[in-house]
């Protein structure tokens, strides 16, 4: 049984992120940012769950997550990310995105950069200028794109004023949350239930690729595309349901899932464990998916990696049984066999989880009712 | 509390005199919960009440523990300065065993007053008290605490502690004497304190309806007739007396939120304690002060979501409240929306769904965002409004001749039988679509039916005929005779209907002069497209 930790907060949190780790260390997570959101005056923060406290007798290390600095934020945080180790990209429901730098050595954050009228739906030169929130951020250094209510796409580049590009109007309902593809790629979620890629080499402003489901246009809150197979992309909807879209093949998700009974308002993959979902959700739960099979060599993490499995699939249907690790279990997944295995990790239902975050063993939520749960033994 | 404690002393004297303020609210308020949990809820009876009074002041007026640490850490304790102080502390706490303890080491120190301290450490042992587990009835405590009473009576008439004044002044507060504790009044800092322990030494097993008059006279007493009508003093006497409404009364009025009061009174309610007293406003005091707070919590910017779970607990007006109050929760990003369209769907409060949703909507089409107005009117299911983006997205194709937001209105889906006007945009793209792929065919008997089902606008029409314009032309017969007999008759029935404009506008000449070419240009064309058909359809290969 997961141990979790649970700190409240006295402000309702929309978004936790882990600090990333430096590639190629052993460190486990150590710090995490939160945003809040519904407040008079909101913050953005960040949290330590270092070693303040004693080992205790398993080795785990004990005490909550501590308050390491806070800086205000000019309205709702609606998306929280990591550009690099020291800066936070945060985007606001007053549209604009503003940078943070955070100085170890006084433990503090600045403003590093800001662009006040990133989303807008009447822009700053006309007289009833009326702005519209932002709603995701996705960064790959040195590359941020947001993305709004007013269903503009802005790619804008660290330490450059200006955006480099902007698509107008790509799309005509609310873009909810974006996320990057291969390399020249984003993939975009809105509100009338429809995924759309989009391709930055080409000049046009339209996607290259609009993928959504026959039925019923539920909106789709968040998304997140697969750490090591590129093509394989999981959605969040309005009424809870999880899509676990190919995007090479067809228009049509591999899979639907039912899950919660309310938004989902984040999913993520595992980032080094892709065989693991997590989903959060409106309902106050949030989910652990854990579709590993159970074979008995069980294969490394090398060998998930993307080049040898592309080989593997032309010779899918020999050795189906042998390397079926190596094809994404997500892709394959027949939910009527028992190889989804569910786990709902908070002790009890409050309200809404509005967001979660995975690194390594360790995992963070953020809820409706003022509380940060850290919990450092995912997989025990 | 502690960490306030902390804070108030640590930090600026402006910041620290609001936490302090802020402290002595919360422990007066711990105050009085614990009291009436004592007298309502558990209902002590007489010798368990006092011994419950006595936890109750022990875990309020804390400076003894502070004071006990001190003393026994420093080197020699019964030198301590306040020595005799923290001894006495203890006694009127009715801490007798660590006042013993305490006149033990101050026996091994003076050895001259080691008689006079063990012989009070032994009349300190054996005070009778009702503990627990004990069986004996409350007549033979009486008893033996009588005897016992004349037994230190006896000692302090003997003169035994005459020597050492401190000891004698214990001994009369053990037996109860009044001006003896009223010397002690900076170490009881209270009338409460005063009370207690004034009922401890003197009348141990008081019953819970004599308490009151012991109340009013140590609050004379202690204050020596100078006591403001202080509200804590009001509210604890109130209790004393067992007046649940008065407490509660006393309590709205001195505390400045209802946070306080509607939580005391649910739990007292679901003790079944008040008695349902109606107020002329809607139900029982519960539920009426339970609204009240939630109100004031849908007041503040954030504290709107917990406010719904004290709604759900009211059973009469909630539910309405609710309702009033949800619709108008300022919402600034589109999540918030959402989540308070999910409190009402839960609660199937489809009105203000509606409502909320129509708000979204108009401001979404106000800023030209069809696709968001139209996904606000299908959560709703409101066809209206559906009609209304359908309409706008019509009058953006006549002005500009092509179809803005096309991912939109491609990928319905099923949301198109949401309104007649929707349903028709669709097929109307389709009919372009089918077009633009060539399929005449499709595209003819797409848009007959478009005319003849009757989902078309009136104001459409013309347009509609107009399209059908290149399809009469074709080289090809596309439309059948029968088809084209629909056409005509579409066609006379929009020109019937065009009441005759008298106004000599000049604009309104040009547009009736643009209606007359066109209306004639597809006369001739529905004509020689008819002549084609029926001659085709009545030659041999026709078929």
């Amino acid at each position: 049984m997961e141990e979790i930790y649970a700190k409240f907060v006295s402000q309702k949190i929309s978004k936790t992120r882990w600090r990333p780790v430096p590639s190629g260390s052993l460190q486990t997570a150590e710090t995490f940012a939160t945003g809040s959101w519904d407040n008079e005056e909101n913050y953005v923060s960040l949290w330590s769950i270092g070693d303040f406290g004693n080992l205790d007798s398993d080795g785990g290390f004990e005490g909550d997550h501590q308050l390491l600095c806070d800086i205000r934020h000019h309205g709702d945080v609606m998306d929280l990310q990591f550009f690099d180790q020291e800066r936070i990209v945060a985007a606001s429901s007053t549209g604009s995105v503003t940078v943070f730098l955070h100085h170890p050595n006084n433990q503090t954050l600045s403003v590093n950069q800001q662009w006040t009228a990133a989303h807008y739906h009447t822009g700053p030169g006309s007289p009833s200028y009326s702005s519209a929130p932002c709603t995701g951020i996705v960064c790959s250094n040195p590359e941020i794109v947001t993305v709004g209510e007013d269903g503009r796409i802005n790619f804008f580049r660290a330490d450059h004023k200006e955006a480099l590009r902007t698509i107008d109007n790509a799309d005509s309902s609310t873009l909810h949350a974006v996320t990057f593809l291969r390399t020249p790629e984003i993939l975009t979620v809105n509100s009338i239930g429809q995924l759309k890629i989009w391709d930055f080499r080409q000049q046009g402003n339209e996607p290259s690729q609009i993928l959504s489901l026959t039925g019923d246009r539920v909106p789709l809150h968040c998304v997140d595309r697969h750490p090591n197979q590129q093509h394989v992309v999981a959605t969040g909807g309005q009424d809870g349901m999880l899509s676990i879209w190919d995007v090479r093949q067809g228009t049509m998700p591999v899979s639907l899932l039912k899950a919660h009974e309310a938004e989902m308002w984040e999913v993520h993959f595992h980032p080094s464990n892709p065989d693991h979902l997590f989903t959060c959700s409106e309902d106050g739960s949030l989910w652990h998916w854990d579709a590993s099979t159970d074979v008995p060599e069980k294969s490394s993490l090398f060998h998930q990696g993307g080049r040898t499995s592309t080989f593997l699939s032309h010779s899918i249907s020999n050795q189906a049984n042998v390397h079926q690790s190596l094809i994404s279990s997500w892709l394959s997944t027949d939910p009527a066999k028992d190889r989804i295995e569910i786990t709902s990790l908070l002790p009890n239902k409050t309200l809404s989880v509005n967001s979660l975050d995975v690194l390594g063993p360790c995992l963070v939520c953020g809820t409706d009712a003022e509380a940060i749960y850290v919990t450092r033994q995912l997989f025990s | 509390m502690e960490e306030m404690h902390q804070i108030a002393i640590a930090k600026d004297p402006a910041g620290g005199r609001q936490l302090n303020s802020q402290i002595s609210i919360l422990s007066a308020i711990e105050l009085i919960w614990n009291l009436c949990e004592i007298l309502f809820i558990e209902v002590a009876p007489a010798g368990s009440l006092l011994l419950h009074l006595l936890d109750w002041i022990r875990l309020h007026v804390c400076e003894a523990d502070s004071l006990l640490a001190d003393v026994l850490g420093s080197e020699n304790p019964s030198k301590h300065e306040s020595f005799w102080n923290l001894v006495t502390i203890l006694v009127l706490q009715g801490r007798l065993d660590e006042a013993r303890q305490m006149l033990s080491k101050e026996a091994d120190a003076n050895p001259a007053s080691a008689g006079m301290c063990r012989l009070l450490g032994d009349l300190m042992r054996t005070m009778p008290i009702l503990s627990p587990g004990n069986t004996q009835t409350l007549t033979e405590l009486e008893l033996k605490w009588q005897h016992w009473h004349e037994e230190c009576e006896r000692h302090l008439q003997d003169g035994t502690f005459i020597a050492n004044p401190q000891l004698e002044c214990l001994c009369k507060i053990m037996l109860g004497d009044e001006a003896a504790l009223l010397e002690q009044k900076e170490l009881l800092s209270n009338w409460y304190h005063f009370l207690v322990t004034r009922l401890l030494y003197s009348n141990p097993t008081v019953k819970p309806i004599d308490l009151h008059y012991y109340a009013q006279s140590s609050l004379d007493l202690f204050m020596g007739g100078e006591s403001g009508p202080e509200p804590l003093n009001n509210i604890l006497m109130a209790a004393f007396e067992f007046d649940i409404h008065q407490v509660i009364k006393e309590c709205s009025i001195a505390l400045s939120n209802w946070w306080f009061v509607a939580h005391l009174t649910d739990l007292l309610d679901h003790c079944r304690l008040l008695q349902s007293h109606n107020l002329y406003f809607g139900s029982n005091m519960r539920e009426f002060l339970l609204l009240e707070y939630a109100s004031g919590l849908f007041a503040h910017h954030s504290m709107w979501q917990l406010a719904v779970d004290y709604f759900d607990s009211c059973p009469e007006l909630g539910r309405v409240s609710l309702e009033l109050h949800i619709e108008r929760i300022p919402l600034n990003t589109e999540q918030k929306a959402l989540k308070v369209l999910r409190i009402c769907e839960q609660r199937q409060m489809t009105e203000q769904v509606r409502s909320i949703c129509k708000i979204l909507a108009m401001k979404a089409v106000r800023n030209n965002r069809l696709g968001s107005a139209l996904s606000w009117s299908i959560r709703a299911k409101d066809a209206a409004f559906a009609t209304l983006v359908s309409d706008r997205f019509l009058m953006d194709y006549c002005d500009r001749g092509c179809f803005s937001d096309l991912d939109l209105i491609d990928n319905l889906g099923p949301a198109m039988m949401l309104s007649d006007r929707l349903t028709f945009l669709g097929k109307y793209r389709e009919f372009h679509r089918v077009y633009g792929e060539k399929r005449f065919a499709d595209a003819a008997s797409l848009l007959l039916s478009l005319m003849t089902s009757q989902i078309a606008p009136r104001s459409f029409w013309m347009t509609l005929l107009t399209d059908a314009l290149p399809l009469l032309e074709q080289k090809q017969v596309i439309f059948s005779a029968e088809q084209t007999y629909e056409l005509m008759r579409c066609l006379e029935d929009l020109t019937s209907e065009r009441p005759v404009r008298g106004e000599p506008d000049a604009q309104l000449f040009q547009d009736d002069d643009i209606e007359t070419t066109k209306v004639e240009m597809l006369r001739l064309a529905l004509a020689r497209n008819l002549a084609r058909a029926i001659i085709r359809e009545g030659s041999l290969e026709g078929s």
